[in-house]
């Protein structure tokens, strides 16, 4: 089976950053995005997901190399300083390239 | 005098949480209840204002946004100038304080109606209007002293549409647009059970709450004199206030109460976006850890007895 590299980004980050954070990624050139909710808890304390202000979201990106760190570039200097994110970049085997330019 | 088996709700979810039991509010079934309360107040007052006269009513708007626009203002120099709180957190607490505590409301009505208390029948518009100026204050202060690019279309896009205000106008226009004979058949589900799905609400906040409490020890001493100084104040100014705009005293312990809430449903996820350098466990220790339970144990009676002695 034919496989093409690309990187999976995945954002772990407040909810109150969902709309701002999709939006970004668009507009850096991700074509598609898959949100979940999630709950979890690191050195600054728990974020149970109980209520609103508790909440937290997964995003995940596949892109090309270029356009998933210009992404991670993005939101390590806009959100890292203020909000709680955690992020990584992982690789992926993808089938259809044409969906992740 | 037994305390209002709301409150306890409120504790027992308290106790639960502190005794670390695994009792939880599913998140769908708090969203879901989120949105009948606030379905439900709009359409109760929506109801009632098809029914009574709206004499006066420009004005006691026009009174209340006012209030709405000061105690954020008053609250903001409070935390900067004797709190020395850093400018960011000082106008994120602030736009708490503004905005309004939909469950709170929801408790002090009940208390009054137990009592029987009249009051006018329109509150749940105060409600809504109330819930802007704070934030509002907030975003604007803390822009005034780091000018900075602000996403403003998007902001007040979260501020306006933001669930709390469009089923608050629009129970009030469905309710008022029905009127109370076909609105009769819709009462046993938003009227009648409306006292049993608070009690659930209340369950949720006591655990919330007690996650809060946390924070708390490590917020030193202003934030919780604040958390209580500001609502004993500001439902004083509300008392007063509203008896000047001719609210009855029942009316005027609302509007009181309303003054002395803080928001966290609105105000948090705005300011997060719109304050980015503020703390979020400061505002929601002081919102929610110190004055919410205050509100819901001591204020409550306390805005009463003020807008009785306003009313003289």
């Amino acid at each position: 089976m034919d496989t093409h590299p690309r990187k999976l980004l995945v954002i772990i980050a407040e909810a109150a950053l969902e709309k701002a954070l999709v939006a970004d990624a668009k507009r850096l050139g991700a074509l598609g995005h898959t949100v979940h909710d999630v709950r979890g808890g690191g050195r600054h304390g728990t974020r149970a997901g109980d209520w609103e202000a508790d909440r937290s979201i997964e995003l995940k990106v596949i892109a090309t190399e270029a356009v998933a760190e210009a992404i991670a570039r993005h939101v390590l200097s806009t959100y890292c300083p203020n909000y709680s994110v955690t992020m990584f970049l992982a690789d992926a085997q993808v089938l259809r390239p044409e969906k992740f330019p | 005098m037994l305390p209002d088996p709301l409150v306890l709700f409120f504790l027992l979810g308290l106790v639960a949480r502190l005794l670390r039991s695994d009792l939880k509010v599913p998140e769908a079934l708090y969203e879901a209840l989120a949105l009948y309360l606030l379905l439900a107040i709009g359409l109760k007052g929506g109801v009632e204002l098809a029914s009574h006269p709206l004499g006066g009513l420009g004005a006691k708007i026009a009174g209340v946004l006012a209030l709405g626009f000061a105690t954020p203002v008053v609250a903001y120099a409070a935390l900067r100038g004797l709190g020395r709180l850093p400018v960011a957190d000082s106008a994120s607490i602030a736009g708490h304080y503004g905005s309004v505590s939909v469950v709170t409301f929801a408790v002090a009505t009940g208390w009054l109606a137990s009592r029987g208390i009249a009051h006018e029948p329109y509150m749940a518009l105060f409600v809504a209007l109330l819930e802007v100026p704070g934030i509002l204050v907030g975003i604007a202060i803390s822009r005034l002293h780091a000018p900075g690019r602000v996403a403003w279309g998007r902001l007040l896009h979260e501020v306006f549409l933001g669930k709390g205000i469009v089923l608050l106008i629009g129970g009030l226009a469905i309710g008022w647009a029905a009127g109370p004979a076909q609105f009769a058949p819709l009462k046993p589900l938003f009227a009648d059970l409306f006292k049993g799905v608070l009690a659930f609400f209340l369950l949720e906040m006591g655990l919330v709450v007690a996650s809060q409490l946390g924070e708390l020890r490590r917020a030193g001493l202003f934030l919780p004199a604040f958390a209580l100084a500001a609502p004993v104040a500001f439902g004083a100014a509300g008392a007063w206030a509203g008896t000047m705009l001719g609210f009855t005293p029942g009316g005027a312990a609302i509007v009181a109460t309303l003054a002395a809430s803080a928001s966290y449903i609105a105000a948090p996820t705005a300011m997060r976006i719109a304050i980015p350098e503020a703390s979020p466990a400061l505002s929601l220790t002081a919102a929610l850890g110190v004055t919410f339970p205050f509100n819901l144990f001591v204020g409550i009676p306390l805005y009463h007895r003020y807008a009785a002695a306003a009313a003289g």
